[in-house]
């Protein structure tokens, strides 16, 4: 490696790789791959324009768009708060983009409780939401942002609990450790139950399909991104697709083993292509599953995903306790 | 107890040209209060002021979905009017775009629906399955949705050349589609989740409320135009009418799955059979019927679609009113909505097939 002197080593990382550079980028090229994606699953084009191959400029074309429009913000909304309200969702989103690491030496930071904060500032999501619902002053955005409450604090619980199955594991809560950890096996292979639970706890952490029900357009228009146009509305997706990405890390690194893969791939590279196939996957339900009534998220969420965690807890000590 | 008055339209992406007064209660609704009018445009008025032969392209513009459906049923109460023959060919031909229209239309019904539950895929796919329909029709008819194909006497123009093969050929196509819908969408898991046992029609509720078409039949009451009063070549036709006892949003759309495997039958044998001769009667153009009323009805995509029309022997006629499926079936929207959930009201609206400019006329 280069031989810079630390201090801008570490601005490099936050800046460039594998903090807000490295990861905006990659969060355009997944706008762009989920709309291709999705096109050829309903037998479409897609994004064709924009750019040399196949349309990929186009969430950059998009994004400009945003940025040319005007700021409109509801004369009965609470203005500051309206307009807080989507930094702080970006906020939330970048600070977990600190967390994760590529590879033990592509880390902004290694914290020893690196989970832990994690899992903290995703709890604190929710309530950016409802501020920005209650700020727009608009019964759909309340009815969206309250629905967004309801579903985030109630899979924060299982997400939480399928982690502690990793963390348990591993003893440590850094991911570097965690990934470390899973030299011999990943642990999707040794707590299935764990991934899918926080797979599909994800999903719904990110308002994905099947469970987009904050923003089910057909009944409260855009849940509580109703009122947000422009630039807001932008800040508020790229948000939520750093969020995405952020989540999607930190999956490959639970339990897809992370960085760890044969050599001549180097170890940063791993851990994008595993995330590139997380994502993917993430995505696919968007072009299969229609939408779930709220009453029946609850019922996913704590009748099964919370259960199941707890069952993997179990496994996992037993594991702990068979295999030493 | 604390309602909260939402207003679902007419600016809503949800709504169409249509507004729905809902008031919940936390995720429940109390009751939901239909607001039509928001696209009348005078048709029954306007159809007192032209010919009864300009009044065709004007009468299909309620339901450009189903146009020939919505202008069978007048076609067929002037013919009855004027006491006009209609050439066997002719009849054929009418039962055959009246199917092929049905088909289409229900294929618009499955897209939206689809969007309604939040389900992308199913948005796309029928609606690109459609524009193989729209360009069979378009090659009969010349125009991709509104047909002003049929006409009293007969219809405008003969089939064309080859055209046999190109719907055989599209008809085969539609039908290795239909299992594919059902894997991915109306077998889908969340699907029936959503849909069984949502805004439950049950018989005796379907009968006090007057609902017709596919609404009624999914409640278990197996009554067709097409069967009960044949007209035209239906009565040559060897087909069935879907009905399913469960009368929840689930079962409405297995009737509109169901009808349209019974199309693309009847579309078959009308294919093998369809006799030569003239498509049109004899008959002058400026059409000037005797004096009297007349009532005709159709089994149109959303339902029975029926005209009353009274004659003083003059070029149009003196008084013309429509019945339309989608405004009969409006009354069943607060009493399916109410104590529902929230996220049940798109699903149950959809269910129904409203289509606001069909009930505003």
């Amino acid at each position: 490696m280069l031989a810079f002197p630390e201090p801008l080593m570490d601005a490099l990382r936050v800046l460039i790789f594998p903090g807000l550079g490295f990861s905006l980028m990659f969060v355009l090229f997944m706008v762009w791959y989920e709309r291709k994606l999705l096109a050829k699953v309903q037998v479409r084009v897609g994004p064709l324009y924009a750019g040399r191959f196949e349309g990929i400029l186009q969430p950059i074309a998009d994004f400009i768009k945003l940025l040319l429009k005007e700021i409109i913000v509801p004369r009965q909304a609470d203005r500051l708060l309206f307009l807080l309200a989507p930094t702080m969702m970006m906020g939330l989103s970048v600070s977990l983009l600190a967390l994760i690491p590529l590879s033990p030496s592509f880390a902004i930071t290694d914290s020893s409780v690196g989970v832990l904060i994690a899992l903290a500032l995703l709890s604190l999501s929710p309530l950016a939401i409802v501020i920005a619902a209650w700020a727009s002053n608009n019964k759909f955005s309340l009815i969206g942002g309250l629905r967004a409450l309801h579903q985030m604090t109630s899979y924060a619980i299982p997400l939480s609990f399928s982690i502690l199955g990793v963390v348990i594991m591993a003893g440590s809560l850094s991911l570097v450790s965690i990934v470390e950890s899973q030299r011999n096996t990943w642990f999707v292979l040794l707590q299935p139950i764990g991934a899918v639970v926080f797979f599909l706890a994800t999903l719904a952490e990110l308002e994905r399909v099947p469970f987009d029900i904050p923003e089910a357009e057909t009944e409260i228009v855009m849940g509580w991104e109703t009122e947000y146009s422009g630039i807001n509305y932008g800040i508020i997706m790229t948000a939520a697709y750093v969020k995405f990405y952020a989540l999607a890390v930190i999956f490959t690194e639970l339990f897809l083993g992370g960085w760890l893969g044969p050599a001549p791939i180097p170890p940063p590279l791993w851990t994008i292509i595993k995330t590139f196939l997380v994502v993917t996957l993430m995505m696919i339900p968007r072009g299969v599953y229609p939408r779930l009534r709220i009453d029946q998220m609850f019922k996913l969420g704590w009748t099964w995903l919370l259960p199941l965690s707890l069952v993997n807890i179990a496994v996992v000590l037993v594991e702990v306790e068979v295999l030493g | 107890m604390s309602e909260l008055e939402l207003s679902i339209g007419p600016q809503h992406p949800g709504s169409g040209h249509f507004r729905l007064i809902v008031h919940v209660d936390g995720d429940i609704i109390v009751r939901a209060t239909p607001d039509p009018g928001y696209v009348h445009r005078g048709i029954e008025k306007q159809a007192e002021y032209r010919e009864y032969l300009q009044n065709i392209p004007l009468l299909e513009r309620p339901v450009i979905s189903d146009s020939n459906g919505s202008v069978y049923g007048y076609v067929l109460a002037v013919e009855k009017l004027a006491g006009v023959e209609i050439p066997q060919r002719a009849q054929y031909i009418r039962v055959m775009m009246a199917e092929l229209n049905r088909i289409m239309s229900h294929l618009y019904w499955l897209a939206i629906y689809g969007i309604f539950l939040g389900h992308s895929t199913m948005f796309m796919w029928p609606f690109g399955d459609r524009e193989v329909l729209i360009d069979l029709a378009q090659r009969v008819m010349g125009t991709r949705l509104t047909y002003s194909f049929f006409v009293p006497g007969g219809v405008r123009t003969d089939l064309p050349d080859g055209f046999k093969d190109d719907a055989l050929r599209a008809i085969t196509f539609l039908e290795s589609r239909l299992p594919e819908y059902d894997a991915i969408f109306i077998n889908n898991p969340l699907f029936t989740q959503r849909t069984k046992g949502v805004g439950v029609l049950r018989s005796e509720d379907a009968i006090r409320l007057g609902v017709v078409g596919p609404t009624l039949r999914g409640s278990g009451i197996n009554a067709d135009v097409r069967k009960d009063e044949p007209y035209d070549a239906y009565d040559q036709m060897d087909f069935d009418i879907p009905s399913f006892q469960e009368g929840d949003c689930y079962s409405r759309s297995l009737v509109r799955i169901e009808e349209i495997k019974q199309s693309t039958r009847i579309i078959r044998q009308i294919l093998e059979a369809i006799p030569s001769g003239p498509f049109r009667a004899k008959q002058p153009a400026l059409l000037k019927p005797p004096k009297g009323s007349v009532y005709s009805r159709v089994e149109a995509a959303r339902g029975t679609y029926a005209y009353f029309i009274t004659s003083k022997g003059a070029k149009a006629p003196y008084r013309l009113k429509i019945s339309s499926p989608s405004f009969r079936n409006l009354p069943a929207f607060p009493f399916l909505m109410k104590g529902s959930h929230l996220a049940d009201m798109p699903t149950i609206y959809w269910s129904l097939d409203y289509w606001p400019l069909e009930a505003d006329r």
